[in-house]
């Protein structure tokens, strides 16, 4: 009788390895083991939140961004290399509004009676970072243009030769 | 970074007046395909040059040593509430085995609390560009056809569901509790603690599965290289606009930025302020001696001067019965100093204050317990809030560092620190220091 590697078994069934088999195996179990604890209370809240969180990022926030950036490649045009001056300083003022907009638009209402502090400063802050970043970005591009039609003219022989 | 849609080519409409009946299926077969080749799902229709297996690596391992640090201070965090030593310390009464590493949270280095929770927070926020990049980098995938090739593909699937959703889950209820914007459904503490299991299951696996492949990806060809058959590589690339090395530079940047308007929460002076972005940094709520940060105001809690004006007393409870005490008595017990921080579980903490007042372990003796209690119940003034009442270790109340703090740097403390009195115990969780102290009930909990 013709015995049959139980590894090839595995894979002609399940599709992978069976190292592949056992992760998922224990990954699902421990998941389900604090999934049930952290269903305890609101589960659809929970859920909704869990898998909310992903298709929003997904099918919101990586379309949105992608679309702005594509939007960016095309206002460029005939300057490609200029767009990354635009595109690391929008890049930074957004990430630090996406992260931190509670308190920049001043939707984080529990702030200022727990803490004593003004939620105020952000915006002002969050708008003079901004500020500063495309500053550096647009001397950096300045510096850059330049020096590089510096070096152009330098290249060319002169005329009155 | 880059993405942009491919042009469709052209129908050929003549093709339909010559042979009405055959071309029109073949059209629309054509049309079809044309359709399908600018959907998501189509390799082509992703075109950003930057993506591939070795950028996805590099985060990808940053994302391994980074979030393992998370995991890890994370689970001190939650040691440090002391959860096993009294029901009003735990908010998870349901943990089951979660809880199995659980230990005495010691007393020393009392800036043990402020780094551990300090470097948990600070590196979350530092961790979210990394994070939302490692996710552009494989979006390709999210749509790949078919959805599943086999059983152990459609389980892989689902547990990636866990792990991005996990890792989404963590991260904003995370940053949104240190905002003090509570919009999750249900508490913090819970949620968090069981959702970074959940996380961490699913982060096991991934990590399990593709941490040797991102190595040997690295170790061949670097972050340049190319890997044959790279599922993540487009296989229609845009003109590049920006390199590999420079989509992590712009990736590197955003970490620090972050670094530099957040670090500054975990100090005082000109480098609070320069964290000029995040809950606590900056400003100061006040100036001079109680001037520095606070967690919750009486007004916030409902506490006003009034609660403890000349009626309040603190009892002390224990096997030598009810003592009851004024300020001025308390006053006049030996005083004690101490120099520690607040340190928050929202990753904010004070340099080290000088505390005064008497110690634990003298008022334990006075209680009943002249060599050492074997716990102690604090109760607040304050009606409500999660931690009212919280539970000390005996390792806590013996050390002669911890304090009924009756003042601060020179002063009496001010209403908001928690005037009459409040407790200061080294390298304990800011919530464990409760404030507007009105009973101590030194015995076993």
């Amino acid at each position: 009788m013709k015995r049959t590697d139980p590894r090839i078994l595995v894979r002609r069934g399940y599709g992978e390895g069976p190292l592949h088999l056992v992760l998922m195996a224990a990954s699902f179990a421990l998941a389900a083991y604090a999934g049930v604890r952290l269903l305890a209370g609101d589960a659809f809240g929970v859920i909704v939140w869990f898998v909310g969180a992903a298709l929003v990022h997904d099918l919101v926030l990586v379309p949105v961004y992608g679309a702005a950036d594509r939007l960016l490649c095309r206002s460029a045009g005939r300057r490609p290399a200029a767009v990354n001056f635009v595109r690391v300083p929008a890049f930074l003022s957004g990430l630090l509004l996406l992260m931190w907009f509670p308190l920049i638009t001043r939707k984080a209402v529990h702030y200022e009676p727990a803490s004593g502090l003004s939620p105020d400063v952000f915006l002002g802050n969050w708008l003079l970072i901004t500020a500063a970043l495309f500053t550096v970005s647009a001397l950096w591009l300045v510096v850059r243009t330049v020096r590089s039609r510096r070096r152009e003219t330098n290249r060319r022989p002169s005329a009155s030769h | 970074m880059g993405d942009s849609r491919r042009k469709s080519p052209t129908p050929r409409a003549f093709l339909s007046r010559l042979l009405p009946g055959r071309a029109t299926a073949i059209l629309r077969s054509r049309r079809a395909a044309a359709i399908r080749e600018r959907l998501p799902s189509a390799p082509g229709f992703w075109r950003s040059p930057v993506r591939g297996v070795p950028f996805t690596a590099v985060l990808g391992l940053v994302l391994l040593g980074g979030i393992t640090v998370l995991f890890v201070t994370g689970l001190l965090s939650y040691a440090a509430y002391n959860p096993d030593l009294n029901p009003v310390n735990d908010k998870t009464p349901d943990k089951g085995l979660l809880g199995f590493y659980l230990f005495a949270w010691p007393t020393g280095p009392h800036w043990l609390y402020r780094l551990t929770q300090g470097v948990h927070v600070t590196l979350g926020i530092v961790l979210v560009p990394v994070l939302l990049a490692k996710l552009w980098s494989v979006v390709p995938k999210l749509f790949a056809l078919p959805p599943a090739r086999s059983l152990g593909h459609a389980l892989e699937r689902l547990s990636l569901l866990l792990l991005v959703g996990g890792a989404l889950f963590e991260f904003v209820t995370g940053l949104l509790n240190i905002q003090l914007d509570y919009l999750f459904p249900g508490s913090f503490y819970r949620l968090h603690f069981y959702g970074a299991w959940v996380f961490f299951a699913a982060f096991l696996a991934h990590a399990g599965l593709r941490v040797p492949q991102a190595v040997r990806v690295l170790r061949s060809g670097g972050l340049s290289g190319t890997v044959p058959g790279d599922p993540l590589e487009s296989p229609a690339p845009a003109a590049p606009t920006l390199s590999r090395r420079g989509a992590l530079a712009m990736v590197g940047a955003g970490s620090l930025v972050l670094l530099i308007t957040s670090a500054g929460r975990s100090f005082d002076g000109p480098l609070r302020r320069l964290a000029a972005l995040t809950p606590h940094g900056a400003a100061e709520p006040g100036s001079g001696p109680n001037g520095f940060q606070i967690n919750k105001t009486a007004a916030s809690v409902g506490l006003t001067t009034t609660d403890m004006g000349e009626g309040w007393r603190l009892t002390v409870s224990g096997p030598a019965g009810d003592l009851r005490f004024t300020r001025d008595q308390l006053l006049a017990m030996d005083q004690h100093s101490s120099a520690l921080p607040i340190a928050c579980v929202e990753g904010w903490s004070t340099s080290d204050q000088w505390w005064r007042g008497v110690r634990l372990k003298d008022l334990a003796a006075l209680a009943g317990y002249p060599d050492g209690a074997p716990g102690l119940l604090v109760e607040s003034v304050q009606r409500s809030g999660p931690f009212r009442r919280a539970a000390l270790r005996d390792n806590q109340v013996d050390d002669p560092r911890s304090l009924l703090a009756l003042g601060v740097n020179g002063e009496y403390l001010s209403l908001d620190h928690g005037y009459p009195a409040r407790i200061i115990v080294p390298a304990a969780p800011g919530v464990l220091n409760t404030k507007w102290v009105s009973r101590l009930t030194f015995g076993e909990l």
